[in-house]
């Protein structure tokens, strides 16, 4: 009896991992400098991690086929370059959006398209538009840094005089996401090839159009992505985006979506796996660590968390084998 | 040409580089029938159902449905027809609820709205569900369920499709005796209601027991068709091979020597296992019988080091075994055929070259830098195919998954025959294969007792125990709770000790 109850809370505690992990990380912090507590540096967190946090909304579709997007800092690099050079040519605003979001639908589909028809794996297919995206982007700018025009940024815009623009933006998306994943037929077929795509194609499935359209729907959020990021800071130039894979995948990860597809979550998922990311490292900044050293501290930080992550799951399937014979040593113990 | 036919084969032909696998098929289902269809492994049922189902394509012959051609281009053409498949490799999604499983190429949704209709969905899964008797909310979550509960989900997936033919493909490999049971009542109900099915088996027993109509397949021909009253197990079984099979199983030649090789001793692992403790000796036999969930495939995996054990020693060849992993047991020379040979045992899409000479790599690695010697290799590799008659093209080329189930077991006993053990444990060996394949893996493993090697054949089936076993360890309820010698086997009596829930009472 005892050792079913200590089960039903280690389950309890390894089912909400990502979670755990950010009180503790938010705590551990905390302790460390007070003044990490503060509404300003809460609400940093949540501005800092809203770029991020749309794009890997976009990555954790991919990840739920058992697919990955390697591509998505390109993406957000051209798209940017887009939405910036027409900013500076005069459009209006809201042709240069268009103008980004089109050319990281472009982008989603040439991935998407490798992946579906040439049959390439998406690994090696995204591995190589990262290069040819930024080329392109090289070749329009060439390498010049482009700066907006100061009318388009949002850094300083809040909705209602409280919410941060991009928070505003994050949210819809998650919020959309959230709703297409969890509650319309694509959603459900998203996780159904990643579960088993013979399957899928045997249950009468377009797999082929469900895979093209998670790289694009991928593509659009990098994009989106992207161009708040820009509206942030101001201005693009060569290395803009460059890493944010490596970003957008750990926060899906830690937010608790399979490598191997099928299992992850948008809300609460990624959205935790990317407060996460930008915790640690807001956090850093705030204990005021070597420069130097931060990346990899931020590095270790979030390998050890995947790590636990894998522990986890070995765990959770140990436990929650099923038991042939209900052991009597507890109730003998208590009757003598 | 009868009105009553729902389904007709018209000399269907199907080759596959060049070779035939379907010869001028040709029988007719008729409405609220089953028709029983056998076969060796590789007899060309599944390329016929396949050719049904719409994933292949004949190369010639008609299929008439409701009299009207039936040309299925893709799997979802023979689903909208009203033809459903029960794989033996279930099709479900085990991440996704039992409502979404039924409704996921066709959710309802709402008027106004992209969105699924829960409230449809799950008052529609409760009614199919009540069809199959399986009592569970209909947001439980498929990977929760029970391999039986599964294939009724299964079942209750082809009827929301509004099947009116069902092919069941090997239904029963992975169910409990109970749950048997009641995937036959549920059987013919759904024939009562006028549902047509095709039921594929090798337990003949069953064929004749829920079939009208029997169509016998031997390497792509009809070889036999008709009532069921003209056939009995024995026929079907000379229909089926070829040849009269007067001998079930081989001759044991030798005897056992008392020379222990595996000792496991007072063995526990709590919630699994309690207190077992047994010799297994050189060059014996040693049956492990047990209902499903008797925990005999649990305890081969403990003692495999695939699972962890609380209390109690192991010892090979009379060493006991510290750091247990199945990489220490491997190098001490037990090999492990496990009962799921599809996802536990094969590389699927791997050669069989690759899949033979996986476990023995090290052995064929040369000099420092541990260099593969493909030359000493080969000429293993084919020693194994010739010795086990594995049927295939180039071994090189061909990949497991594309063989036959009996080709496949024997891919994986050739994989652990190569690493020359000197215990090997197999569980379920016969599992979904034919007679012919089954007589030659009771070869097999006989003329390897006879060299010596110790073997633990784990089995639900108590004849082939009882005709190839030296003796036989009854498990039930995680216990040990009996043990037989060759001169008492009886059927009954290891039955009724595998039954008996609890042998220290209580």
């Amino acid at each position: 009896m005892e050792a079913r109850k200590n089960n039903y809370w280690v389950l309890l505690i390894l089912k909400n991992t990502p979670l755990l992990l950010f009180i503790l990380v938010f705590v551990g912090f905390g302790i460390f400098t007070p003044k990490f507590f503060s509404n300003e540096t809460l609400t940093n967190i949540i501005r800092q991690s809203s770029y991020i946090g749309i794009v890997a909304v976009g990555m954790t579709f991919v990840l739920l086929t058992g697919g990955i997007d390697l591509s998505v800092g390109a993406i957000m690099y051209l798209s940017s370059v887009m939405f910036g050079t027409l900013l500076v040519n005069n459009y209006p605003l809201w042709v240069a959006i268009l103008g980004g979001v089109v050319a990281g639908i472009l982008f989603g589909i040439v991935n998407a398209f490798c992946v579906t028809k040439l049959q390439i794996i998406p690994f090696m297919v995204t591995l190589g538009t990262v290069t040819a995206g930024r080329g392109v982007g090289l070749y329009f700018t060439k390498s010049y840094p482009l700066h907006i025009p100061d009318f388009s940024k949002i850094g300083g815009i809040f909705l209602f005089g409280v919410i941060p623009m991009q928070v505003v933006i994050f949210a819809f998306i998650v919020l959309l996401a959230y709703i297409i994943l969890s509650m319309t037929p694509f959603g459900r077929q998203v996780y159904a090839v990643g579960n088993d795509i013979e399957a899928a194609k045997k249950a009468g499935l377009n797999t082929d159009k469900i895979l093209a359209s998670v790289y694009i729907i991928s593509g659009f959020c990098a994009a989106v992505g992207g161009m708040v990021l820009l509206s942030q800071v101001g201005s693009v130039q060569a290395g803009y985006g460059q890493g944010e894979e490596f970003n957008a995948i750990a926060a899906s990860v830690l937010g608790g979506a399979s490598l191997f597809g099928g299992i992850g979550t948008v809300f609460p998922g990624t959205v935790i796996g990317v407060s996460l990311i930008q915790m640690i490292n807001a956090g850093l900044v705030y204990l005021q660590m070597d420069l130097y050293i931060q990346p990899m501290v931020k590095a270790a930080v979030i390998f050890i968390a995947i790590f636990i992550d894998a522990i986890r799951s070995d765990v959770l399937k140990r436990l929650e084998r099923r038991n042939i014979r209900v052991e009597k040593t507890h109730e003998k113990a208590h009757a003598g | 040409m009868n009105d009553e036919n729902i389904l007709e084969f018209k000399n269907i032909n199907k080759s596959f580089f060049h070779v035939p696998v379907l010869k001028n098929i040709q029988f007719e289902l008729k409405k609220g029938h089953i028709v029983g269809m056998i076969g060796e492994n590789g007899a060309g049922k599944t390329t016929l159902m396949n050719i049904l189902g719409g994933v292949i394509f004949p190369d010639s012959g008609d299929m008439v449905l409701h009299g009207n051609l039936y040309k299925p281009n893709n799997p979802s053409d023979a689903i909208h027809n009203g033809i459903g498949f029960i794989h033996q490799e279930l099709n479900l999604f085990t991440n996704l609820s039992i409502a979404e499983n039924l409704f996921i190429d066709d959710f309802p949704r709402y008027k106004w709205l992209p969105l699924i209709n829960r409230k449809a969905i799950n008052e529609k899964t409760r009614e199919y569900m009540g069809m199959v008797d399986l009592d569970y909310a209909p947001n439980t979550l498929v990977e929760k369920l029970s391999p039986g509960e599964r294939q009724l989900v299964e079942i209750a997936k082809a009827l929301s499709s509004n099947a009116e033919i069902i092919i069941f493909d090997e239904p029963t490999t992975s169910l409990t005796n109970r749950e048997t049971q009641r995937l036959f009542n549920i059987i013919s109900r759904l024939k009562e209601s006028g549902k047509s099915l095709i039921y594929i088996s090798h337990i003949l027993s069953d064929v004749l027991q829920l079939a009208d109509d029997i169509v016998i397949l031997r390497d792509g021909e009809i070889v036999g068709k008709g009532k069921k009253e003209e056939f009995n197990v024995n026929k079907m079984i000379s229909l089926m091979v070829g040849r009269e099979i007067t001998e079930l199983y081989p001759y044991r030649k030798a005897e056992p020597t008392n020379i222990p090789v595996l000792e496991v001793k007072n063995l526990s692992q709590s919630g699994i296992v309690h207190n077992i403790s047994f010799t297994l000796h050189k060059g014996e036999i040693l049956g492990l019988f047990g209902l499903m969930g008797s925990g005999r495939s649990e305890l081969a995996k403990i003692i495999f080091g695939l699972d962890s054990f609380e209390k109690g020693e192991v010892y090979i060849q009379g060493v006991p075994i510290e750091k247990y992993s199945p990489r220490v047991c491997i190098q001490k020379g037990v090999a492990f055929v496990t009962e799921n040979r599809r996802e536990e045992g094969l590389l699927m899409s791997s050669t069989i070259a690759e899949n033979i000479g996986l476990v023995s790599l090290p052995s064929f690695a040369r000099s420092i830098m541990r260099v593969l010697d493909n030359g000493a290799l080969k000429p293993e590799l084919q020693n194994i195919v010739k010795l086990l008659q594995i049927k295939s093209g180039d071994i090189y080329k061909v990949p497991a998954k594309s063989l036959s189930g009996g080709n496949q077991q024997k891919t994986v006993i050739g994989k652990w025959l190569l690493a020359n053990p000197s215990i090997l444990i197999v569980d379920e060996p016969t599992r979904g294969i034919d007679v012919g394949a089954k007589y030659e893996i009771f070869n097999i493993l006989n003329n390897l007792a006879v060299q010596g090697t110790a073997i633990l054949f784990i089995s639900s089936e108590i004849e082939e125990l009882m005709g190839l076993c030296d003796r036989i360890l009854v498990m039930g309820y995680g216990e040990v709770c009996g043990l037989f010698e060759r001169k008492d086997f009886n059927k009954e009596a290891i039955l009724k000790t595998a039954f008996r829930e609890n042998g220290n009472g209580s």
